[in-house]
């Protein structure tokens, strides 16, 4: 990836699930070396999003080129530059924190002395040291976490997307996580990320993208996005620009097809109020 | 030739992940050796007197033994593939699927990863069986052409059912479904050669039983291990393996290539 190269570049990328549209075309342009926070509520279609960007599934439309690549032409380019920590766990239970992280360390063809030594750096960075040789099924959620990150790291991509990297942690896990992803910054690694929180975004992103009905509805840094708006919160950046709030009070209103995924989204609203309050 | 080298060295790190898993649930591997023993005891003391008189110059349990054992071989075949859909599912229902996708790996290799480490425990299995129906009294009379003979079919069927069940596995689309679909595999044997004679079922089910892939796998493993020629079962033992497997496998290639965590 050259530096004058967008990390990422997409034009009019479209995606829907039967007839229902959850992307309507998007453009966006990701500078290397940046943090960019796609925000919008459950539904929005943000994953969809990262998994278009991360070869996970084809776009109707559109093109997107991720560290240079053509996400459709050339999906073994982009593999090979990016690291993907998605919403959902994606850690092996079966085997201990150690091991996963040298699954990764493998399959990124270290050589055998880098590997063992890339795996101790990690386990160290993220806390994981004395729990490295517990099965990883019994630790806790904060704990999977960070091994799904850490796991991410491994081969050292510059690009990695992070999926609600938040969701389900507890303030002080939270916070640890963006010293981690300020890290990465300081490094010069690229961040693509998504959340529900608003103060995410506002903490950690150059570029804050509001996805609503399937169209990004507003760009801009936090701070231009406020002065547009008026306002002082991220959520009254939502309501101005959108016309409702980022998380609607009412969930049973806001997507009928997350069957499994209410309580989850219970506790996200929960977090985020609990968030607002603390401010 | 690296394209070759990173496929074989990523499907040796699946392999290593895969027997991990192995070793940390024991219960299923147990139950995978466990079963055919228990056949092999059940058929063996329990039916075996009886059917022994009943085979074609038989005279009581020693040589229902003799005639049990292959297939409770080919039994040990079925019952490990059958867990590899058990994994396989697993793992295509788990976020990790996903993570590998994301990565520039070799993509066959998780397939093979499953697949190879399926064959070692295959072989395994084999082994701790045949070592009981040793114990129990049973003799192979094979030459060296028929031991080589008997781990060849025996390699074969594996390799057909391991494939086979990559597909179920990946077709069941949850765990629950994926340890119930390839039960067939079970109950065939029961209709063929391997437990009783064809010409002693009724007619109808006798035609089912001799032109099923499982008789003349058992048939040409029994000739090897008593030292016979299986003549042209060899040649249809050796045509169904291929065809379930090349079927098999291009089936297991198309539903991985759709194949995402939920
Ligand atoms: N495989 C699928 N089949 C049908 N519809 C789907 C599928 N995947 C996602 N959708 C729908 O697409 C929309 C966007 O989903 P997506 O997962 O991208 O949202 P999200 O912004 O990540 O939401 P959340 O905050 O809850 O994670 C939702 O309405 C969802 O129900
Ligand atoms: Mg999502």
């Amino acid at each position: 990836m050259t530096p004058q190269r967008p990390a990422i570049e997409v034009t009019g990328v479209a995606k829907s699930y039967g007839d229902q549209p959850v992307l309507r075309g998007i453009d966006l342009t990701l500078p290397a070396g940046t943090v960019y926070a796609l925000l919008g509520p459950n539904g929005a279609g943000k994953t969809t999003m990262v998994r278009i960007l991360s070869t996970l599934l084809p776009a109707d439309g559109g093109h997107a080129r991720v560290a240079g690549f053509d996400v459709s032409k050339e999906p073994d380019g982009v593999r090979r530059s990016i690291g993907v920590t998605g919403q959902f766990s994606a850690i092996d239970e079966l085997l201990t924190g150690r091991e996963n992280l040298r699954l990764m360390a493998d399959l990124a063809h270290l050589p055998r002395r880098e590997a063992a030594a890339r795996v101790e750096e990690l386990l160290d960075r993220f806390g994981l040291t004395e729990a490295a040789d517990r099965r990883s099924a019994t630790y806790s959620g904060g704990m999977k976490r960070r091994l799904d990150l850490a796991m991410t790291l491994v081969s050292r991509p510059r690009l990695i997307f992070l999926d609600e990297p938040t969701t389900g942690l507890d303030p002080r896990s939270r916070r640890d996580l963006w010293k981690i992803v300020r890290e990465l910054l300081g490094d010069g690694v690229t961040v693509f990320l998504t959340t529900q929180y608003l103060e995410e975004a506002d903490q950690l992103a150059h570029t804050v993208g509001l996805l609503d009905g399937g169209r990004l509805v507003a760009e801009g840094t936090p701070a231009e996005l406020k002065t547009r708006a008026g306002g002082e919160t991220l959520d009254d950046v939502f309501l101005a620009l959108t016309g409702h709030p980022a998380t609607p009070a009412d969930d049973s209103e806001a997507d009928g097809s997350e069957a499994d995924g209410s309580e989850a989204d219970d506790n996200a609203a929960d977090d985020a109020a609990e968030m607002e309050t603390t401010r | 030739m690296t394209t070759m080298t990173y496929a074989a060295r990523d499907s040796a790190t699946m392999l290593r992940r895969n027997l991990r898993h192995m070793v940390r649930y024991p219960s299923l591997t147990l139950m995978l050796v466990g079963q055919p023993v228990l056949f092999l005891l059940l058929f063996v003391y329990v039916f075996g007197g009886t059917l022994g008189a009943g085979l074609p110059g038989g005279t009581g349990r020693a040589d229902y033994l003799t005639y049990v054992s292959p297939a409770i071989l080919i039994i040990t075949v079925a019952s490990v593939a059958m867990s590899v859909a058990i994994y396989v599912a697993k793992d295509a229902t788990e976020g990790i699927i996903d993570r590998f996708r994301t990565m520039s790996i070799a993509k066959s290799s998780v397939l093979t990863g499953h697949v190879v480490a399926a064959l070692v425990q295959t072989a395994l299995a084999v082994a701790v069986v045949l070592a009981v129906a040793l114990l129990l009294g049973y003799r192979a009379d094979a030459t060296t052409a028929g031991w080589f003979g008997a781990i060849g079919i025996l390699a074969l069927l594996a390799l057909a059912l391991t494939w086979l069940c990559v597909a179920l596995g990946l077709a069941a689309g949850s765990v629950e479904t994926a340890s119930n679909t390839p039960m067939f595999l079970m109950i065939l044997p029961f209709i063929s050669s391997a437990f009783v004679p064809t010409e002693s079922m009724s007619t109808g089910l006798a035609w089912v039983a001799e032109n099923q892939p499982f008789t003349p796998v058992i048939d040409t493993l029994r000739a090897c291990l008593e030292g016979r020629d299986p003549g042209s079962d060899l040649w249809w033992a050796i045509g169904w393996c291929v065809l379930i497997t090349v079927l098999s496998y291009a089936w297991a290639r198309r539903l991985f290539a759709r194949v995402r965590a939920v």
